[in-house]
């Protein structure tokens, strides 16, 4: 399947590995999920990848892992691998998505059944 | 043209934008054979123009050289189309619609690990695509409804011979939707929910 999205589409393979900082990934790639709301605490600076930087525009409001690498055409883990650096370095705030138990708590149903009625 | 000024422009249209409240997202699958109407269910509910993410996927290749103990590895991109629903100031939902490809959705390691449900979309033409993903959502404990697409000319089975060929127990739920209609896709999605409910309050039932 091809990508359909819109944005960059620039990086080549050598691009995509320096994204990807090649060997030793952050461990705080973990706590980035799918759905997990991004949200930027700080400014682009110069010098950065051009990647961290146009994600540090994008979150000015909460967005989710999914959004971010739908508008910038990356996979999902070379986003993750973007993001837990700049989580590392405080420059983005990660928010959880709701704990998956094993089965969801009522009122956490009821919310989501609220928001859907209200559609 | 330098291709990099477009990067500043990277991002939602303002009016897609979450409230800065946004505090956390839950998400529900929509899984199904080809051109069964996922993307359209993603596409009718959704508050944004559905998106699309993609994930590249390392797979173990078919021939493996066993004398060479070397294995061969495929990498696949693989696209998947979602969309949102803001549910209220702080609470997101996500709708991933699964790619035609089967063989994958299993392999997107974080697409079904944390979702609230999942929605099974068919085809009466084609009942037997289904087999394989209600048989692996059962397995890894991925509650489920089951919608019927009404396609022109599809045959109609009563739900009980539909329940019976798709070897599902009785308390799962088997609804008739069209994915093109937003009220019947938010109902679909609704019947999953109150689905979700009658789990957490049931008592766990004897074999
Ligand atoms: N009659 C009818 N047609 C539908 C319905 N849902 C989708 N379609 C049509 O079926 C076609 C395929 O729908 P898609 O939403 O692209 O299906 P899909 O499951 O995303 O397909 P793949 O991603 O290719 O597997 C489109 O032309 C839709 O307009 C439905 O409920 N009723
Ligand atoms: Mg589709």
């Amino acid at each position: 399947m091809s990508r359909t999205g819109k944005g960059t589409d620039e990086g080549g393979p050598e691009r995509l590995y320096l994204v990807d900082g090649g060997p030793g990934r952050s461990q705080r790639a973990d706590t980035i999920e799918l759905v997990s709301l991004i949200v930027a605490r700080a400014e682009p600076e110069p010098g950065m990848l051009p990647e961290a930087a146009a994600v540090l525009r994008m979150c000015h409001f909460p967005l989710s892992v999914a959004e971010i690498s739908a508008y910038l055409t990356l996979p999902v883990s070379t986003v993750t691998v973007l993001l837990a650096d700049l989580l590392a370095h405080r420059q983005v705030e990660a928010r959880a998505p709701v704990p998956a138990a094993v089965l969801p708590d009522t009122e956490l149903l009821q919310a989501v059944m609220h928001g859907l009625q209200n559609l | 043209m330098d291709y990099r000024t477009s990067e500043t422009l990277v991002g939602p249209r303002s009016e897609d934008a979450l409230p800065a409240s946004a505090a956390a997202a839950v998400k529900i699958v929509i899984v199904g054979g080809f051109g069964v109407g996922k993307t359209t269910m993603v596409g009718s509910v959704s508050e944004i123009r559905p998106l699309t993410t993609e994930e590249t996927m390392t797979q173990a290749g078919v021939g493996v050289d066993d004398i060479a103990g070397v294995e061969r590895k495929t990498e696949t991109t693989v696209a998947m189309d979602f969309g949102r629903i803001s549910l209220n100031e702080q609470l997101v939902l996500y709708l991933f619609g699964t790619p035609g490809q089967e063989r994958f959705w299993f392999l997107w390691n974080g697409l079904f690990e944390g979702a609230l449900g999942a929605v099974v979309l068919i085809d009466t033409r084609r009942l037997e695509v289904s087999f394989d993903v209600l048989g692996r959502l059962e397995e890894r404990g991925v509650p489920f409804v089951v919608a019927i697409n009404a396609f022109p000319g599809a045959p109609v089975h009563p739900v009980d011979e539909l329940r019976a060929a798709l070897d599902l127990p009785d308390a799962v739920p088997i609804i008739d939707c069209d994915a093109r209609d937003r009220g019947s896709s938010r109902d679909t999605l609704l019947t999953l929910v109150s689905y979700l409910q009658h789990l957490t309050t049931v008592t766990p039932e004897t074999p």
